[in-house]
């Protein structure tokens, strides 16, 4: 650590963050390696290191032994200022090197609201921030992540994005820039092999064109690109590569636990859940993988807790046998485990038992709409009679804090849906009444309600987002409904869900206005201390943009999308029918009792979906 | 009651009181020794730090006890722990002690200040800190107080290292009346403000009992 660093460390907050040196850290000698990445996460230390994605892939680039793949995050504004005081450049934690020195530099986007962290590291680093100025092989600038499915507003930034999951495309993709550093190639001639590996998807190969009203007219490939880009998946889970061993931080993160993913994908099909489809086929790993892996994590990390992961744990086939086979191994050794993402209706008290007999921690139901009616347009298809089982069970086991999500604005959504919400909140305070084990500790239920935010890939992805002022009635309609003390009411604020929703179903043209608020001091746009709805209003503006083109306008059946180059493996037409069934109040029955035929099935060459 | 005496210096200096305490009870949890846990409702690793270190503080005589569970030998656990540390902590030593903290009378600390832009002002300071009063303005949770630095340190030294820093030496007690470090070298804020450092870092060297042996 340089004595400058040293100096400015002892001034911020949290500098344990900005050190690196944390157990498990992986450190190359540099003469033995050729590529140096740097795996930037565009949030602060505290996020970052809770992704799981991040702690796989960092393993899995840094399993080859000439490649180093090092940490960085997004300072908090502190350490900003301090750094660019002082003039140091954005540095990896392992080596302390600047990371505008390396070979690669990648980014994990998951979520909208981070991509102007996305500009401004860039910057810090000395990087230029649009693709166009950095006209040397390397840095080579690239990102995956969830929201990547729609790569268009992030275009004019990234080399390339690397599609779905990056197990080994990641590596694909560095060991060709390895050759081409080599060999010396251009970044173009680089960039037009990368496109030739399947999950690839090169912007500066692509030209948009937009109608008068604009809207998409197409995307000429250029040079012989491909004119879709298919996302990757693992087909075997178990024999891709998988942490055995987690970074341990010397400071307190967000998910300060091991985290286990049990599989990918989900066989529910919610109408709003773009996870639920952008990462199908379902796919596990097995559970002997999982206990293994399990064990091992929890030796070499030190963790006293355990949470298993996916979109809807409870899905997973052998949860029993996962749960008593961890069970059996982190008791004795006091270590804890959690189960997020259960569903409400087979939340059964068997597996409640399981959970609670090392610690109880809170629980979280998601019924996401209060009316039958909108659940089933959604999809959601929990009943109301499930919902009320399980939080029977839950009274009666002794718990008595319950936290219940709900979207407002959803498609087809009426105030007597809305309203619907606080009768299904009271009738779970009756609930409770009647059988609770022990009343007098009292309870608290808090109903949370978020703005719907329409994503691509989704059923939804044609819909109109309601605008902020009729988001507001709504929550002024149900805090009204919303009589008794023992229920809380929570709703997040609209202006950043219009802007996410802008930017997620967004186009090319939205470089721009990112790149605007990045100038005029935006970052770090997830969390409310940065996030400023007139900077990003004053940006569109400037970029003579609507945000309202983007969030509030019902799409045509035949309009071409920006992400249409994207194929996720679930088909258009397929989303166009589940839409359709949406406003019919048709529910589609979760893949396990039918297939629907999404078509995300034939990503997979070898095995069945879910099998 | 075990006893490890450990360092922590580098990087890790930037790990909060908080935050060790997190690390320590993950390292004895890969290390695979086994302490014992406070009872009740929530049972945690019983650890009791002598003094805690504040973030950005070097040390290397740090102490902390626990019991030992399931026959681990403590001359075995320095190498245990180190295996599982994380950068910049290191177990020096480990032994079976009933002497509890409160014995602990001085502490040697060093302090290294850094001037920029200007020749190391060793004199002037030797000058400042041999006075036979030097009185300051101590703020406490009680509100502030005058006091006598002079009459509560337990000797000073002052040398200029080889990069130009100015070193300071001295033994401070740490019971009431206490004086930190920081607020040994607040006397120079107060007193020659025109002698204030661009940079101080500190190191804990030594904890002794009263009759000035190392606290073991």
């Amino acid at each position: 650590m340089t004595p400058k660093l040293e100096r400015i460390l002892t001034r911020v907050q949290k500098p344990a963050r900005y050190t690196g040196g944390e157990y498990n850290e992986i450190v190359k000698d540099l003469s033995a390696v050729d590529l140096r990445v740097a795996f930037c996460f565009p949030d602060t230390y505290e996020i970052g290191m809770s992704n799981l994605g991040l702690q796989i892939l960092y393993g899995a680039i840094n399993e080859d032994p000439g490649m180093w793949c090092e940490r960085c995050f997004a300072p908090w504004g502190d350490m900003e200022d301090e750094l660019r005081r002082e003039k140091i450049p954005l540095y990896a934690l392992e080596s302390g090197d600047p990371i505008g020195d390396f070979d690669a530099i990648a980014f994990s986007l998951g979520y909208e609201m981070a991509y102007t962290s996305v500009l401004n590291m860039l910057d810090l680093a000395g990087v230029p921030v649009r693709r166009a100025d950095r006209t040397a092989l390397t840095p080579l600038v690239f990102a995956g992540g969830t929201s990547c499915v729609n790569p268009e507003p992030m275009a004019d930034f990234i080399d390339l994005f690397v599609l779905g999951e990056g197990e080994e495309l990641d590596l694909e993709v560095l060991r060709l820039l390895r050759r081409a550093k080599g060999e010396g190639w251009t970044k173009s001639r680089f960039l037009r092999a990368a496109a030739d590996i399947e999950g690839v998807y090169v912007p500066s190969l692509y030209e948009p064109e937009y109608n008068g009203d604009g809207t998409l007219r197409g995307v000429t490939a250029l040079d012989g690109a491909p004119k879709t880009v298919t996302k990757r998946i693992i087909e075997d889970l178990d024999s891709a590569y998988y942490p055995s061993r987690a970074i341990v931080p010397s400071t307190e993160i967000v998910h300060d636990r091991v985290v286990l993913e049990l599989f990918r994908g989900c066989v529910r099909g919610c109408r709003f859940c773009q996870a639920g489809f952008v990462y199908r086929p379902v796919r596990r790993h097995s559970t002997e993988f999982l206990l293994e892996k399990a064990k091992s994590l929890l030796q070499s990390s030190g963790y006293e807790e355990i949470t298993l992961s996916s979109l809807s744990t409870s899905d997973f086939k052998g949860l029993p046998e996962l749960t008593d086979g961890l069970l059996e191994w982190c008791e004795p050794r006091k270590i804890s485990l959690s189960l997020p993402s259960l569903r409400a209706d087979n939340f059964s008290m068997g597996l409640m038992e399981r959970v609670q007999r090392v610690r109880k921690s809170g629980l979280t139901f998601a019924p996401e709409a209060g009316s039958q009616r909108l659940r089933d347009v959604i999809n959601k298809n929990v009943t109301e009679e499930a919902l009320m089982n399980s939080c029977r069970i839950a009274f009666e086991g002794g718990w008595n804090t319950l936290k219940l999500y709900f979207m407002l604005g959803l498609p087809t959504e009426t105030d007597e849906d809305v309203l619907a919400i606080a009768e299904l909140a009271e009738r779970v305070l009756h609930c409770w009444r009647q059988y609770a084990a022990n009343k007098a500790r009292g309870v608290r239920i808090t109903v949370s309600t978020s703005m719907f935010v329409p994503k691509p890939h989704t059923p939804f992805q044609w819909e109109a987002q309601v605008s902020v002022e009729e988001y507001l009635r709504r929550v002024k309609l149900l805090r009204e409904a919303i009589n008794s003390r023992s229920i809380t009411y929570n709703w997040h604020a609209p202006d950043v869900s219009l802007i996410e929703a802008a930017l997620s179903r967004g186009d090319r043209r939205l470089g721009a206005v990112i790149e605007n608020v990045w100038r005029d001091g935006g970052k770090l746009d997830s969390w409310s201390d940065y996030f400023s709805f007139e900077r990003w209003m004053g940006a569109f503006e400037k970029a003579g943009l609507d945000p309202d083109f983007y969030a509030a306008r019902v799409r045509g059946d035949g309009e071409l999308f920006p992400w249409d180059v994207i194929d996720v493996g679930v088909r258009k037409a397929y989303l166009a029918r589940e839409r359709r069934a949406a406003y019919e109040g048709v529910i589609t029955p979760d893949c396990r009792v039918k297939c629907m035929g999404c078509g995300a099935n034939c990503l997979l060459e070898r095995r069945a979906c879910d099998e | 009651m075990s006893r490890i005496l450990f360092k922590k210096e580098g990087r890790a200096k930037f790990i909060s009181h908080l935050d060790l305490m997190r690390t320590m009870q993950r390292v004895f949890i890969r290390s695979g020794i086994e302490i014992k846990h406070t009872e009740g409702f929530n049972p945690h690793p019983y650890m009791n730090f002598a003094m805690p270190l504040p973030v950005g503080t070097e040390s290397r005589c740090e102490l902390m006890d626990f019991v030992l569970l399931g026959g681990a030998q403590a001359r075995e656990v320095p190498a245990r722990l180190n295996a599982s540390m994380p950068e910049g902590i290191r177990v020096l030593d480990c032994w079976d002690e009933k002497r509890k903290f409160k014995d602990i009378k001085w502490l040697d600390m060093e302090a290294r200040l850094f001037y920029d832009n200007k020749v190391s002002p060793t004199q002037a300071l030797r000058d400042l800190y041999s006075g036979e009063h030097i009185v300051i303005e101590k703020r406490t949770k009680r509100g502030s107080a005058q006091v006598d630095i002079a009459a509560l340190h337990g000797g000073l030294e002052i040398t200029e290292a080889e990069d130009g820093a100015v070193l300071i030496a001295a033994r401070l007690p740490v019971q009431e009346p206490a004086l930190s470090p920081a607020q040994l070298i607040s006397a120079i804020e107060q007193l020659r403000p025109d002698l204030r450092p661009d940079f101080a870092a500190y190191r804990r060297v030594e904890v002794r009992d009263s009759e000035l042996r190392p606290f073991r």
